[in-house]
């Protein structure tokens, strides 16, 4: 049994431990072989640049080398798969070589794509790079007071993200004393602050509270110096915006016509791509899913997909499926927290936030490489 | 009378989040002017404020059936 799985990120990591961890007696015996092929050697803790940005944490805290997080029988090698040959079940990598498989796991997870929006590279800070988090947490450093504008594209990575960057940057000019020469605005593209309608009815008062501005129904167009314009119509004043950019899938996966904008047709329950080839998997950001593009979501994913790899081989079938989980913290202003757990039948009911919820927050910002490595 | 099948059919049903209209504003982008797209949704929520973007917006908001509590929602890309 050759197990190959496509990206080194939170959902190929845990789905290759979780895999390991099923088949060590295998693994051990030479009759499964799970093989890794990422991109990078070095492997990101991406909520962390929400951190980046506002200086609570270091860059090189984010990364780990990829190795090292996973279990010792996992093969790994960075050389990202260039060529998707379903028909033959083989992919073909960067090096040249060609790889085959009794079973593919495709997690190569999103990129940003301020592209898509004219200006917005240009006009804007963006803190979902290593890059643009330091520039933006440098901007922040030398800002003595205006208009931020935080806007948010669609679709994007994280949802929690745009609420959490406007309630922490309210604490850090609070901090620095310039919350008062401040005005913070928030924008959202459908008609409330986020599309969770339990979260919104949380974070509306919060916002009014605090004295963040806000408007929904904005689509960002276009920007200029020191605007934005929407595609309804309206323009958002800036001396400093903070995009949210629109993301896209890989261009692995547009190249290889696997699905429109990057996204592979899945289906919601077994995470099969959608078409003939039932050995074929999608996991985390990659897939088409209507669900949030988010961490735990990979993860709870990547449970599924372990389980019934193992099973389809040894009993024959799958035996689970998987029901739209996804678990968001949130943090909010003062030092505080709370979190949403939801799925496909079940909205979430977001409490109000505490600190403790926070600090623990804090932890699992560490806590991440042992949930990546399978223990938690 | 002019064809009104979609050319893109969103499964948005049981999605809180993103949500129907989000999932709708990030496929009308990767759509051609002209398309329809059909919207699944399981919250009726989704059948006023999917039609209501769309005129915002100036994109054609065609109609909506509502199937055993789903509601299907087309709109016709026009810019």
């Amino acid at each position: 049994m050759k197990i190959l799985v496509v990206g080194g990120g939170m959902g190929g990591t845990i789905v290759a431990n979780n895999l390991a961890r099923r088949l060590q007696r295998e693994l051990r015996a030479g009759q499964a072989h799970i093989h890794m092929l990422s991109a990078s050697e070095r492997h990101m803790y991406q909520p962390g640049l929400l951190y980046v940005a506002i200086g609570r944490m270091l860059p090189d805290e984010l990364y780990r080398d990829q190795r090292s997080l996973l279990d010792p029988a996992i093969t790994f090698e960075v050389d990202p798969v260039e060529e998707f040959r379903f028909d033959r079940n083989q992919v073909r990598s960067k090096s040249g070589r060609t790889h085959e498989y009794d079973a593919i796991i495709i997690s190569t997870g999103s990129r940003i794509a301020p592209e898509a929006i004219p200006g917005l590279a240009e006009h804007s800070e963006i803190f979902y790079t290593e890059e643009g988090a330091l520039k933006l947490f440098k901007r922040l450093s030398g800002f003595s007071g205006g208009r931020i504008v935080v806007a948010v594209g669609v679709p994007h990575k994280c949802p929690m993200a745009p609420l959490e960057i406007t309630f922490m940057l309210h604490d850090y000019l609070k901090t620095r004393g310039i919350l008062d020469k401040t005005q913070l605005h928030y924008t959202y593209p459908i008609g409330r602050v986020h599309s969770l309608e339990n979260v919104a009815k949380w974070a509306t008062p919060e916002f009014d509270r605090l004295g963040i501005t806000y408007e929904t129904l904005f689509n960002m167009k276009e920007a200029k110096a020191g605007v934005l314009l929407s595609e309804e119509g309206s323009e958002a004043a800036f001396d400093l915006l903070i995009a949210i950019p629109p993301h896209r899938g890989m261009e692995v996966i547009e190249r290889n016509k696997l699905g429109q904008g990057g996204w592979i047709p899945t289906n919601r329950h077994t995470l099969q791509m959608e078409g003939a080839h039932r050995n074929v998997y999608v996991l985390g950001d990659t897939t088409n899913l209507p669900i949030s593009k988010a961490g735990s979501t990979a993860h709870f994913e990547a449970e599924v997909v372990a389980e019934n790899i193992v099973a389809e081989w040894k009993i024959g079938g799958p035996v689970r499926q998987y029901d739209g989980k996804v678990f968001c913290f949130i943090e909010a202003s003062d030092n505080r927290a709370t979190y949403a757990m939801f799925n496909y039948n079940q909205p979430p009911q977001p409490r109000a936030p505490t600190q403790s919820v926070h600090w623990f927050k804090t932890a699992y910002n560490r806590l991440y490489w042992a949930s990546a490595r399978g223990l938690l | 009378m002019a064809d009104t099948s979609p050319s893109t059919v969103i499964d948005a049903r049981g999605s809180y989040c993103p949500g129907p209209l989000m999932e709708l504003i990030a496929q009308i982008k990767l759509a051609r002017i002209g398309d329809i797209l059909e919207v699944w949704a399981t919250d009726e929520g989704s059948a006023k404020d999917i039609p209501q973007w769309a005129r915002k917006v100036g994109h054609e908001y065609l109609g909506t059936e509502t199937v055993d509590r789903e509601w299907h929602v087309r709109v016709r890309k026009s810019k």
